[in-house]
């Protein structure tokens, strides 16, 4: 399309607006977090780093870290197993129902959070109950890595699309066993998205909010819970502006590696 | 060296894999689907059927006799009602802005910026995809607060903010599902063969009119596409609504406020989005828009 000078500028002003309107809140967050005020009214009066200091010697917020993470790295652990497998399955095997695969493992991710949330947590309750087993961090894992899957999968299948299965035939006929042709060949090909969908798996468990409600036990605590709980007091204000900044940057950090790591990643790796 | 110790097991396993192909994909296959469908959907199942049950309004215990009592409350309890409308109507608002702001921006990404820059671009707009959800909420409940930032961009024109309330959750959620919308916009635009739109100018049309016949009806599928999130992830929304939604009540909250003391009417509340997801998602698929993302 022959776009004249006038629509040229109006599509760039209007781009750079959306991308400002984009970053602007993550900015803003950021900024908040050095506000000396409790308040949150703009401008800030001045900067400090004091809050950061406070939220690292805050007991109830280093707890919420450490649960975060390590329900962030059981999840991923269990994603990485299960949407290996059935990338491999889908984009390596003709079978009958392949196409409702990709269908079935959006649904986690698709459906209202607070549907799967209640979901598991009367699940977990009628099926974990009986046999001694409470909400806690287990089970909070096992919600997360439920909606972790499609995030590996998209990754790893994408990649194993673009790469054909010819490889490990023709290590094979050069006369590799089928492990070795996995080791030398597939597993160098895949490392990469498998990192990429990892990382983004990590992302997504470590900001979850809904699924997690319904699955931690009352000790439970993960960093968003501890947010979502400590919003409306206004004077755990400063502390809770560090913790949001915190996640900002946990966030996009590994998905910025991600990107690094595999071009097509994330692209369609959350939807 | 570092094969030697898996070798043998390997060896055998991949012998007998050798031998029988069709085993593969089971073993593949088995661990993820036994995962996804026993535990994940026969939650939702058993949910779903708990929906056709009752509690006992005294001792709040859920009795297990089939009913649909409350399908028949949901339709017609005027709240309910009110609020299901409501809800929908908030995803449609939400749909329609994030469609409308989401076009200029997709179109300069994908054909007016540099070629070299648009990776960069594209990674521009996905990365705040994955930033919380929680957070972006959060700094909107920040920007709206009195005398935040919104009050203070609009003193000067003699304008105060909208403060908290069905406004603000529309803005909020606008802005969470927004990038959804720019991503497939950004690729059909990407794929618009440049020969197409040549051909419309050489045969008369103006911008508007190529616009108009050749752009949108290639883009309205990757528009479809894109709104399956916004309108979805819209509808299910409970945590955005109690943030900065004020005193506004969207299904969500109403699934959520009878969790504790009446589950099958929570999940009989609950089928409402899912049912208008599962159909939504069902029918874009058969017009193969999920394909293009």
């Amino acid at each position: 399309m022959r776009l004249g000078r006038t629509a040229r500028i109006a599509l760039r002003t209007a781009a750079g607006l959306g991308f400002a309107v984009i970053y602007l809140p993550l900015v803003l967050v950021l900024l908040n977090s050095l506000n000396p005020d409790r308040s949150a009214g703009w401008p800030p009066p001045g900067l400090t780093g004091r809050w950061w200091s406070v939220a690292a010697h805050n007991p109830g917020v280093r707890q919420a870290l450490w649960v975060s993470v390590k329900a962030g790295l059981g999840a991923t652990a269990i994603a990485l197993v299960l949407g290996t497998l059935l990338a491999f399955a889908v984009a390596r095997y003709r079978f009958f129902g392949r196409d409702t695969v990709s269908f079935l493992v959006v649904l986690p991710i698709a459906l209202p959070g607070i549907v799967t949330g209640i979901a598991l947590n009367s699940a977990f309750g009628t099926v974990l109950e009986p046999l001694g087993v409470g909400l806690g961090l287990f089970t909070v894992i096992v919600g997360h890595a439920t909606f972790c899957v499609v995030v590996v999968f998209n990754n790893v299948v994408a990649r194993l699309r673009r790469t054909a299965g010819s490889y490990e035939e023709a290590a094979q006929d050069l006369g590799a066993s089928g492990w070795r042709a996995f080791v030398d060949v597939t597993f160098p090909l895949v490392r990469s998205a498998l990192l990429a969908g990892a990382l983004l798996a990590f992302a997504l468990s470590f900001d979850e909010i809904v699924v997690t409600t319904f699955t931690a036990g009352p000790g439970v605590q993960t960093l968003p819970l501890w947010i979502f709980d400590n919003m409306a007091r206004p004077r755990q204000a400063p502390v809770v502006n560090v913790v949001a900044a915190v996640l900002v940057l946990l966030s996009v950090i590994p998905v910025y590696l991600a990107q690094r790591l595999s071009a097509d990643t994330a692209t369609s790796s959350r939807v | 060296m570092r094969t030697e110790a898996g070798r043998d097991p390997g060896r055998r396993l991949a012998a007998i894999l050798r031998r029988r192909p069709r085993l593969r994909p089971v073993l593949l296959l088995t661990a993820p689907l036994l995962w996804l469908t026993v535990l994940y959907l026969g939650s939702l199942a058993v949910l779903f059927v708990s929906a056709f049950w009752t509690t006992d309004s005294f001792t709040s215990q859920v009795v297990k006799v089939w009913t649909t009592d409350n399908f028949h409350a949901l339709l017609t309890t005027p709240v309910y009602r009110q609020v299901v409308l409501r809800s929908v109507a908030v995803a449609l608002a939400v749909t329609v802005l994030c469609v409308l702001l989401a076009f200029p921006v997709a179109f300069y990404t994908a054909r007016v910026a540099p070629p070299r820059r648009r990776p960069l671009l594209v990674a521009a707009i996905l990365t705040p995809l994955w930033a919380s959800y929680l957070v972006k909420v959060y700094a909107w409940r920040l920007i709206l607060s009195e005398g935040g930032l919104a009050d203070w961009m609009l003193a000067p024109f003699g304008l105060r903010g909208p403060g908290y309330g069905l406004p603000a959750t529309v803005l909020t959620l606008t802005y969470l599902w927004l990038p959804y919308m720019i991503l497939p916009l950004h690729t059909a635009l990407e794929q618009l063969p440049a020969g197409l739109l040549d051909a419309s100018a050489d045969l008369g049309a103006r911008p508007a009119r190529t616009f108009r016949s050749v752009v949108l009806p290639l883009v309205l599928p990757s528009a479809a596409a894109g709104s399956v999130f916004t309108f979805s992830l819209s509808l299910g929304d409970y945590i955005t609504v109690q943030i900065v939604g004020g005193k506004t009540q969207l299904i969500g909250n109403l699934v959520y406020s009878h969790i504790d003391l009446d589950l099958p009417m929570a999940a009989a509340l609950g089928t409402v989005p899912v049912a208008v997801i599962v159909l939504y998602l069902l029918a874009i698929r058969r017009t193969g828009a999920l394909d293009n993302l």
